[in-house]
């Protein structure tokens, strides 16, 4: 087939646009001057302001904890829900388990946030808990719309396993929960490794829900950056990006790197 | 289960298992309904009833205090009252900022997916096509930026669009006057369409990467002109991939907050902004909640008609 000039001339002007206001918010992170468009020399003080910001560090600490504790959450109800989707064919209430825990995945934010946090002053006033808001709530809020993502990934994995490992196991007279564990938890672990992952990135990058249910003194870092770029332009934000982008492409490096160790392994195998 | 058991000696761990298995049968409880319940319950109490809530106070009145809106049931004299509150509907139908409100978030949505459609639709295919070393490279970065922040990547596109910001400076090398391009509703569209274009990438590749190369050399040697190929060949063959990147792009725009309220103007109505402002700004719980049910119902209605669509296709190819 003839190749043309179109699609490789599209390809690389879309990379451009999706990768030249990354490239140039990192650039300026290192300028001088307090402008953030203007160059006027290198400098790293404003990555030296983001480390003397108490206010940013104790919302990026927040941000994290809640990422870890909801990841780990929606980790272990959305491996449940997998097995069940996948491995018990029939029960009462499938068609509805399922619809309600991908339907997150479709909700606009601002609904879901605004449903979890009527949910909570309504069982303070009746029930007297969750007395206010705080970090408790945005883990059960994160918990409950990652557990979708979680779901999608393992269930996946899962509908690919061959079911002949499992039944041989039970042949040779392991129980169903020893199965999981010795036979099923295993293969599915890279699942359960890129679901966590995907389920914390999501966690730490959420705004609106976490806009909602937190109370007063507890902003997440997403609720801090979004406050300061709302009130003008602050250089610092471009030096936290930076060290976002930076950790995030160390992590894919270094994922990269130990698939392409893992492959020659496999292929002995 | 015969002779294993003799051969082989069951290790210690599995005696801890069938321990734990032997407790939870005595409280009458199978291993089976405990998956199914755990999440079961979490988004039954997390999920459903929240939507029950929303709808059950969008039925209510504001008030002051705490709760901030009227109680749905009152007791007096004994007797339990329920009393339900349309006006909240109503507003939303003679209020024309409402009505605005939903008609242009469908309008900025449905335009945003054109684009993403018409910038990731080369993307995927030229990624599709191009040689197998290099794919995996390109795909990479087209979900690159997805791990890195949403936010942080409005923030940057900001950065690029503002009145003394980089396209501007650029355009100012040439003498050009700069443009204005933040806080209106081109500014949001770009943010719509930089922000998503990912998601419209994905899908339309793993369809394009599965199309067989024969049938497009077989129409190339029947004499017909690339373009014609690939309307009468490639396009009806990527419907499905179109719909399901479309839908991506879609229906997150339609509620979206954050790039309306960071890069549109205060002409930008969207409903996920008119919800936030009825709920933080004149914190008017009810409303609010009003504005969430029929958002819901506006949100609903494309995913079913979309999702009926794909279903369609998927039928077609079964068939074939």
């Amino acid at each position: 087939m003839r190749r043309g000039w179109f699609l490789p001339i599209t390809a690389t002007l879309g990379f451009a646009f999706l990768y030249a206001p990354i490239i140039s918010l990192v650039v300026f992170s290192f300028n001088e001057s307090n402008l953030v468009t203007v160059w006027s020399g290198f400098s790293t003080k404003w990555y030296g302001a983001l480390l003397a910001d108490p206010q940013m560090l104790g919302a990026a600490w927040l941000s994290v904890q809640v990422a870890f504790a909801a990841a780990t959450i929606a980790l272990v109800l959305g491996t449940l829900c997998a097995v069940a989707l996948v491995r018990f064919r029939k029960f009462r209430g499938r068609t509805v388990l399922a619809g309600t825990v991908s339907a997150p995945l479709v909700m606009p934010d601002v609904i879901t946030g605004l449903a979890l946090l009527l949910l909570f002053v309504a069982m303070e006033a009746t029930i007297g808990w969750p007395s206010g808001r705080g970090i408790v709530t945005i883990i059960i809020a994160h918990s409950t719309f990652c557990m979708a993502y979680v779901v999608v990934v393992v269930q996946s994995r899962l509908s690919d396993l061959d079911l002949s490992l499992e039944e041989a196991a039970m042949d040779l007279g392991a129980t169903p929960v020893r199965v999981f564990f010795d036979i099923t938890l295993p293969i599915i672990a890279p699942a359960l490794v890129s679901g966590w992952l995907l389920a914390f990135t999501l966690s730490l990058d959420d705004l609106v829900i976490a806009s909602f249910v937190s109370g007063p003194g507890s902003s997440t870092l997403p609720m801090v950056i979004f406050s300061k770029v709302r009130l003008g332009v602050s250089p610092d934000v471009n030096a936290l990006a930076t060290i976002i982008i930076g950790i995030v492409a160390l992590g894919v490096l270094a994922a990269t790197i130990m698939q392409l160790r893992a492959r020659p392994k496999k292929l002995r195998a | 289960m015969s002779s294993f058991d003799t051969e082989v000696p069951p290790p210690q761990r599995r005696r801890a298992w069938t321990g734990v298995e032997r407790t939870l049968a005595a409280m009458g409880l199978s291993g089976k309904a405990l998956v199914i319940a755990a999440p079961a319950i979490w988004l039954t109490v997390f999920f459903l009833i929240p939507l029950a809530v929303v709808f059950g106070i969008s039925l209510t009145v504001k008030q002051f205090g705490r709760p901030p809106y009227t109680p749905l049931l009152t007791n007096e004299d004994g007797t339990v009252q329920l009393t339900l509150h349309l006006n909240n509907y109503l507003r939303l139908f003679t209020d024309s900022l409402y009505v605005a409100a939903y008609l242009n978030s469908i309008k900025i949505a449905l335009i945003s997916t054109i684009i993403a459609l018409l910038i990731g639709y080369p993307m995927a295919y030229a990624i599709a096509r191009a040689p197998d070393q290099w794919r995996n490279i390109l795909l990479m970065l087209v979900i690159l930026p997805f791990w890195t922040s949403f936010l942080l990547r409005v923030y940057a596109l900001s950065g690029f669009m503002r009145g003394n910001g980089v396209i501007n400076n650029f355009l100012g090398l040439f003498g050009i006057e700069p443009l204005v391009m933040m806080q209106t509703d081109f500014a949001v569209y770009v943010g719509i369409v930089y922000t998503y274009l990912p998601f419209m990438i994905l899908p339309l590749y793993t369809n394009l990467v599965k199309l067989d190369g024969a049938l497009l050399e077989a129409s190339a040697d029947l004499g017909a002109r690339p373009t014609r190929t690939f309307l009468t060949i490639t396009l009806p063959l990527s419907m499905p991939g179109i719909i399901a990147g479309s839908m991506l792009v879609f229906i997150p725009a339609i509620g979206e907050f954050v790039i309306p309220s960071l890069l549109g103007g205060p002409g930008t109505l969207m409903i996920g902004r008119v919800l936030w402002d009825e709920f933080f700004a004149n914190t008017n719980w009810p409303r609010a909640a009003a504005v969430a049910v029929a958002m819901l119902i506006v949100v609903v209605v494309p995913i079913m008609l979309l999702q009926r669509a794909q279903d369609a296709v998927q039928d077609k190819e079964r068939a074939r």
